[in-house]
């Protein structure tokens, strides 16, 4: 039997007490994320000053999945290029639908905890929404 | 019934099911059942003696073909209580089904002006077809709402029609809310108002006996593969004189008695609406379904199916921080709870009980313009069948009662 061990306490720390889940007043890029089938539904706001993610957050609502994810793909963003996130992004989106080398594991931080999902596939479009509506945002 | 002579029943109940083992729990009847030997055997049986096309060959073994695919109509004619064989259509499933009678029917004789009448908890199967139906034909769709309990009252009822109502497509069991609505009370007053009744019975047929005379309905749809059959093989049951007016659904080969180069004649019910290669195997494993329901008894079934979701409702109710929608008393549940566990989402819920081997549906159960009435954009919902056991719902309350801190959540 397959076991969902993402449910880990790094997953659960994120998605109880999320570290960049509130409003942003001075971002100035904004974009909402929606799975339909299962309402996961995020908001999504940057800072953006000369091509640098200054600051970040997002609100919304969703399984522990979803939230966590987009909590932990902030962690990594703030402070990066908008170049260097989408990087990280296509690292990340590589890690749930295949495979990565070990050194990219290390760069993806925390958000390298969802690898397993790979074996849900169910599960990958929540893992992916943080992800995919910032490159949605920023490309 | 003691314990000992339950147990007993189990085990007898649950040796024909090869894929119901200590491994699972499987409380998602309700999405699909689970098949028992003689109903997967049977599909092979059926390409080993008896394969050939069915209505088309002159020689032996298409005859052969044929008639079991004649016998398995009959078998569900007899199931259901229709008058004639002509009634009984074979689709692909439920959803095919209510398609039919939307694009043959619907299409054909609604208006603009007229009105569509359908219940609040229709699964999309019976809303969706509607919906387009009213777009091509300018006609509108009504909702009649549940209270709070699941129930659609008369009073509801008789205030959401008005004379412009042409068609009530309700369902008689609701997917998430397992309430059975009084198909026979409300077609009786659709027909007073001078409306068609077409009947969902995806959840009803499996569990309790459905009799479409007595009900009085004009169309019943259902799939086979939710009452122990094969997927791939559903039913549509229409009044014949209803089915005699309508046009061909699909067009092409087996449903015509004569083709020119410039027209066809169709052919006789129920063939008519039977285009192309028919599912015949499927409709033999349909056939040896029902006959395994009948051999275990409607009665029975209906009996430990009760037994069970009392069972599995007073655990669940006792259980912290869960909700359960719909009626308080859980007779009025049949099988169906639908929850919400406080401070998990539906899907973290299935997934954690998944690595304890329990099978739950989580997400919208294809009813969301129900679940927006409630509330709520997803559930969990745990389904039962007579072939459940408490051991299994015992599994199901535990785990669940381990969600919440493997989520995080202090106790
Ligand atoms: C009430 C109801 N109607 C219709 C359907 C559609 O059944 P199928 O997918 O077999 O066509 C379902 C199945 O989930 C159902 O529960």
């Amino acid at each position: 039997m397959q076991n969902n061990s993402f449910y880990n306490e790094i997953l659960t720390e994120h998605n109880l007490h999320p570290y960049h889940k509130h409003g942003l007043a001075d971002a100035n890029l904004e974009l909402e994320g929606v799975n339909p089938s299962c309402g996961d539904d995020i908001i999504l706001r940057l800072k953006v000053v000369d091509d640098v993610i200054v600051d970040g957050a997002y609100e919304g609502e969703g399984c522990a999945i979803s939230q966590a994810s987009a909590d932990m793909m902030l962690d990594l963003l703030i402070g990066k290029s908008k170049e260097e996130g989408l990087r990280l992004a296509d690292i990340f989106s590589r890690m749930i639908k295949d495979k990565i080398s070990d050194e990219e594991l290390e760069e993806l931080e925390e958000a390298g905890v969802l690898a397993d999902i790979s074996h849900m596939p169910a599960r990958v479009k929540c893992a992916m929404l943080g992800w995919r509506t910032f490159r949605e945002m920023v490309e | 019934m003691q314990t000992e002579e339950r147990r007993q029943q189990d085990h007898k109940i649950r040796k024909d099911f090869p894929l119901l083992t200590e491994d699972i729990a499987y409380l998602d009847s309700a999405a699909t059942a689970q098949k028992p030997e003689t109903v997967i055997d049977a599909e092979a049986v059926f390409y080993k003696q008896y394969n050939a096309n069915p209505l088309r060959g002159l020689y032996q073994l298409s005859v052969e073909a044929t008639n079991r695919y004649e016998e398995a109509r009959e078998c569900v004619r007899a199931f259901i209580g229709a008058a004639s064989t002509e009634e009984i259509i074979f689709t692909r499933n439920a959803t095919e089904s209510l398609n039919l009678v939307a694009y043959s029917y619907g299409m054909h004789v609604l208006r603009e002006g007229d009105e569509i009448l359908v219940s609040i908890m229709e699964h999309h199967s019976n809303f969706l077809p509607w919906l387009q139906v009213a777009q091509s034909s300018g006609a509108q769709v009504r909702f009649v709402e549940c209270d709070g309990q699941g129930r659609i009252t008369e009073e509801r009822f008789r205030a959401a029609l008005t004379p412009r109502t042409k068609l009530v497509a309700m369902t008689q069991i609701s997917n998430v809310l397992g309430c059975l609505n009084d198909i026979a009370l409300f077609a009786r007053i659709a027909h007073e108002n001078g409306a068609v009744f077409v009947a969902d019975g995806a959840q009803s047929v499996p569990h309790i006996p459905v009799d479409v005379q007595a009900l009085d309905v004009d169309f019943l749809a259902f799939s086979g593969h939710k009452m122990l059959g094969p997927m791939g093989i559903g039913v549509l049951y229409g009044k014949r004189a209803l089915l005699q007016q309508m046009p061909p659904f699909l067009y092409g080969g087996e449903m015509i008695e004569k083709v020119t180069r410039t027209g066809a004649t169709y052919a006789e019910l129920p063939h008519k609406f039977e285009a192309g290669t028919v599912n015949a195997a499927g409709a033999y494993g349909l056939q040896k379904a029902i006959e395994y329901m009948q051999q275990i008894g409607l009665e029975t079934i209906q009996e430990r199916e009760a037994f069970l979701t009392q069972y599995a409702y007073a655990k669940l109710r006792e259980t912290p921080y869960v909700t359960i929608f719909g009626a308080d008393d859980p007779a009025e549940h049949h099988g169906i709870l639908t929850f919400r566990l406080e401070g998990a989402h539906p899907h973290d819920v299935a997934a954690i009980l998944s690595d304890s081997g329990v099978c739950v549906r989580a997400g919208h159960h294809c009813a969301q313009p129900l679940l927006q009435h409630l509330g709520v954009s997803s559930t969990t919902r745990a389904s039962l069948a007579f072939y459940n056991t408490t051991e299994e719902i015992d599994r199901f309350v535990e785990v669940l009662q381990t969600v919440r801190r493997k989520l995080g959540h202090a106790e």
